[in-house]
């Protein structure tokens, strides 16, 4: 079988709030402070294949974008591992782990925070390739250009600075930054949530435009069910720092397994559904601070037993390519 | 694919540009500016326009002490402003008087700057033990009043401009510091800053490139109080006699000397040079104020 | 007042930015109508126009904006020119605002039972603290607050986004109004508690028989909830009807544009019908029809403005060559 493009094993991610001087000495007279422990990504597995389109849903909390972060290298897992094509990438030599590095870029949410706003567009875009010597310095402005035109912007624009762009400008500048290092494995956390949504529709046309021209492969991080629906080939389901569900998009979207899953198809409006009667699933999302035991998701589920307040359910095949973490399914 | 493309006008609108733009659209911080430009102008020209030089005490005579506005001398010159008690031409002193207090507000400040923008700096990007040796260095400094910190250091220092200095940038480094490494903390955490690293741009590269330009703005708004603080800070040390020689008055010193006579009738001595430190402070601040809420992104539409 | 009399009419509502740059037209020539327990959903993309248009109707438009012209027609009475004190008798009362961001509404320093007593007394001083306190009660228990006796007792911090955005609907509820203006209210909420809202709203409208402004960018979400939908472009209404009309047979270019811009099932991995370009400056229009530079329709005699036409009954569009007009007519 094909190695997988990138890998990760059993890779979690906390934040920890330590305790400062002053709290630690409120604990001296019996204040009972402790360190606050934020569990954002907990033992999560995940491997991307070439060419393929991985949806990441979940919702606020639940440690997609910290995910994304790790898979593209911009935060280092509390523990687990990363591998690109098979081979650790920290294990790599420095030169190795660089190019590899480079190989997976990531698009950013907010298309104003994401630009520098005090570099010119033709910086932003050739720093990076002409710091690696991608390209040399006096075919730079030819370089820009051509990636300029592939994401659907006039080169003559170049001099201009990040504000002078509309929002789904400034969000194909952010992907022609990315582009310019020549990536393989792209992702995008919530890359078109702040998209208006005609904008919002020329940026995913832009994805597939890029994925069919260069072989992009994506792990496509998003809260809106819609658009990973449309994109993915496979959707993962994440919900407080947990793998809830992972299957081929149509068998997602046909036969959700996972109680939380099936709230969630529920709970969105659809174009097509009219005077629809929302049943929306109970309770708030807890914190991940405090997360519930056994699993996560059993103080908002109506099937939830005694089993799933105890014990964690692990992610267990129930067909082929389809796994789900429910008590349910035995 | 040029759908999103904008038809191209002509002008390029840089960041710097924008900025003088809205800058000038406040009367007020233009009356500010102009001001300020001309009691940075009259005190660098001192030495040429002024109508004496006041630290010379051959030109002073003790027998013109503490005239008032309007009179003339026995050479015939003419004391707008008055004289102080030592004869000297109130015009000229404060002339002067604004040389030495802008030369040691903006410079002390100046320095200060960039002892406290290294410090906050270092302190938000390598964050640990550095960062907490730091800020609680900072902490402690702010935790006593400014007037104390400088009149201790000057009272084991000595007198003099150099040791002046060194009162105020002690003073006032930490409020630099601690407001770049606000900013840098806020900054760090943008994405444009993960995108940089995900680009694996170099450190030093990130900090100094996209960093730092990114958090000089609020620097450039605490700068400018700062300089008003600095040159009131000087004028009340000189006031308490802790600052400069008594030779070399400053704004501050020359209203010190004027004080004993306040209250019988011969304002003047301590009247003008209260009126031109006022001015130039008032200036800083309606420059500092404009700047604050131009430079200040949430303000901006 | 007659039954079928609309609670509100709007017509030809301007309002207007006085700019450095010049005149902006934020809200040109709008009108429409609602009924008592109607929803209507007021859609459009950023800088359309839409929330002006909310905030003109209770008089909330602040300096350098001012209404330039028509009539907003409360039960009747022309709130146009109303007087500052009229106007604050209303808002509140007979008509409710609900903001994106709750805490428009609710005061931070304020316990939530304060707030909400306080709002009933300033519209009926007579009612007396305790039945004040049972009806803020009710009010919250309606829109599915667990235990609302103890959150009365909350400050608006110590609830999660939705919770308070809940406790601002029911404020906005207390005095029964019989216009609600929401303005993008779920757009900031995760799926699951967009769906508690949506269902609380329905109900509420069901029960109490007020009519909703519903004003978003959101299709999907106004096809599950309204009645009637107008759709608004650079400031103008170009389309209105009934959802099912305007939904399944759209006939602006434009809102047929955003209509195959939102993903949906059945076209899964294909492109997305995209409108060209980008919403043009409101400072900066197309002479005639806004949308004729991004319109695949346009023809040159849509330099003239386009009427509003009814080309069905029931409907308004303003277009000179509008899409599918075979299909509304069979």
């Amino acid at each position: 079988m094909l190695e997988p493009m990138i890998q990760l094993a059993n890779v979690s991610r906390r934040f920890a709030k330590r305790l400062d001087v002053a709290a630690r000495i409120a604990n001296w007279f019996g204040a009972g402070l402790k360190d606050e422990i934020v569990h954002a990504v907990d033992r999560v597995d995940l491997e991307v294949r070439q060419g393929e389109v991985v949806g990441l849903v979940g919702e606020s909390g639940c440690g997609k974008s910290t995910l994304g972060r790790i898979v593209a290298g911009i935060l280092p897992p509390s523990e687990g591992t990363r591998a690109w094509h098979g081979k650790a990438i920290d294990t790599l030599p420095a030169a190795e782990a660089r190019q590899a590095e480079l190989k997976i870029q990531m698009i950013f949410q907010d298309p104003f925070a994401s630009l520098n706003p005090r570099l010119r567009v033709t910086d932003i875009v050739a720093e990076a390739p002409v710091a690696h010597g991608i390209v040399k310095g006096s075919e730079r402005e030819a370089y820009v250009d051509d990636l300029l035109r592939r994401v659907g912007l006039d080169p003559s624009l170049k001099r201009r600075y990040p504000h002078q762009f509309s929002g789904g400008q400034r969000a194909r500048i952010g992907i022609a930054r990315a582009l310019a290092v020549k990536p393989e494995f792209m992702v995008c956390d919530e890359a078109v949530a702040a998209l208006d949504v005609s904008i919002q529709a020329q940026v995913l046309n832009l994805f597939m435009d890029l994925r069919a021209d260069l072989g992009l492969t994506y792990l496509f991080i998003s809260h809106d069910l819609g658009v990973v629906e449309h994109l993915s080939d496979r959707v993962v389901i994440m919900y407080l720092g947990r793998f809830v569900e992972i299957a081929a998009t149509e068998d997602l979207f046909q036969r959700p397994n996972h109680p939380y899953t099936q709230a969630l198809l529920r709970g969105i409006p659809r174009l097509d559904a009219r005077k629809q009667a929302f049943e929306p699933v109970q309770g708030e999302i807890p914190s991940p601070l405090n997360p519930p035991p056994g699993c996560h998701f059993h103080p908002r589920c109506k099937h939830a037993m005694e089993r799933c307040r105890v014990e964690q359910p692990d992610l267990k095949p129930i067909a082929p390519g389809h796994w789900s973490a429910c008590h349910l399914n035995g | 694919m040029t759908t999103d493309a904008l038809r191209a006008t002509p002008k390029v609108e840089t960041p710097l540009r924008r900025f003088l733009t809205d800058f000038f659209a406040s009367k007020l911080a233009i009356a500010g500016l102009v001001g300020l430009t001309l009691v940075v102008l009259i005190a660098i020209f001192a030495p040429w326009i002024a109508p004496q030089n006041p630290y010379d005490l051959r030109q002073l005579d003790i027998m013109d002490g503490r005239l008032p506005p309007g009179s003339k001398s026995f050479s015939g010159m003419t004391y707008w402003l008055g004289t102080d008690d030592q004869g000297r031409d109130m015009l000229s002193g404060i002339m002067y008087g604004l040389r030495t207090s802008l030369a040691v507000g903006f410079g002390a400040s100046l320095l200060a700057l960039m002892i406290g923008m290294s410090a906050g700096l270092i302190a938000a990007y390598f964050g640990g033990w550095v960062e907490s040796l730091i800020m609680r260095i900072v902490d402690i400094q702010l935790s006593f009043p400014a007037i104390l910190v400088a009149l201790i250091l000057l009272a084991v220092l000595g007198q003099g401009v150099d040791k002046i200095v060194i009162a105020l940038v002690a003073v006032q480094w930490a409020y630099y510091a601690r407001t770049v490494r606000g900013t840098a903390l806020v900054e760090r955490r943008k994405e444009y800053i993960e995108a940089a690293r995900c680009l694996a741009l170099g450190d030093r590269r990130i900090v100094f490139k996209h960093l730092l330009p990114n958090c000089l703005p609020p620097l450039i708004v605490v700068n400018t109080v700062l300089v008003a603080s600095a040159i009131a800070l000087e004028a009340t040390l000189s006031f308490l006699g802790l600052g400069l020689p008594v030779t070399k008055p400053s704004l501050g010193l020359l209203i010190a000397n004027g004080f004993a006579y306040l209250l019988s009738g011969k304002y003047w001595i301590s009247f003008f040079p209260g009126v031109a430190l006022l001015f130039t402070i008032v200036c800083i601040n309606l420059v500092g104020d404009q700047l604050r809420d131009v430079l200040n992104p949430r303000l901006q539409k | 007042m007659r039954p079928n009399q609309p609670v509100l009419a709007v017509e030809s509502l301007r309002t207007h930015f006085d700019t450095r740059a010049g005149v902006l037209k934020a809200v040109d020539d709008v009108s429409f109508q609602v009924a008592p327990g109607q929803v209507l959903g007021l859609v459009g993309e950023s800088g359309s126009g839409k929330t002006v248009t909310g905030f003109s109707i209770i008089g909330l438009v602040d300096p350098p904006g001012r209404v330039a012209g028509g009539k907003v027609l409360f039960k009747g009475e022309d709130l146009v020119g109303a007087s500052e004190e009229r106007l604050r008798g209303l808002r509140g009362d007979r008509v409710a605002m609900i903001f994106q961001d709750p805490m428009m509404t609710l005061n931070p320093v304020l316990r939530v039972d304060t707030q909400m007593i306080e709002a009933i007394q300033a519209h009926d001083p007579k009612v007396d603290r305790k039945a004040a306190l049972i009806r803020a009660r009710d009010a919250l228990g309606r829109v599915g607050i667990p235990s609302p006796d103890e959150r009365l007792k909350a400050y608006p911090h110590q609830f999660s986004g939705g919770m308070r955005q809940r406790v601002a609907i029911a404020i906005a509820l207390l005095n029964k109004p019989d216009l609600i203006i929401a303005d993008e209210p779920t757009t900031a909420l995760d799926v699951t508690i967009q769906g508690q809202i949506l269902y609380e709203v329905q109900k509420l409208c069901r029960e109490t028989g007020a009519a909703l402004i519903w004003i978003t960018h959101d299709l999907s979400v106004v096809a599950g909830l309204a009645d009637a939908v107008c759709v608004m472009y650079a400031g103008r209404i170009v389309e209105s009807g009934s959802v099912d009309d305007v939904l399944d047979r759209p006939m602006h270019p434009y809102t047929a544009g955003l209509i195959g811009s939102v993903p949906s099932r059945n076209r899964r991995g294909s492109k997305l019908a995209q409108i060209p370009g980008m919403t043009p400056s409101l400072l900066n229009l197309p002479q005639g029809c806004a949308f004729r530079t991004r319109c695949s329709h346009a023809q040159p005699g849509c330099a003239v403005e386009p009427p509003i036409t009814q080309p069905v009954p029931g409907r308004t569009l303003r277009c000179f060559h509008p899409v599918g007009l075979a299909h509304a007519h069979a």
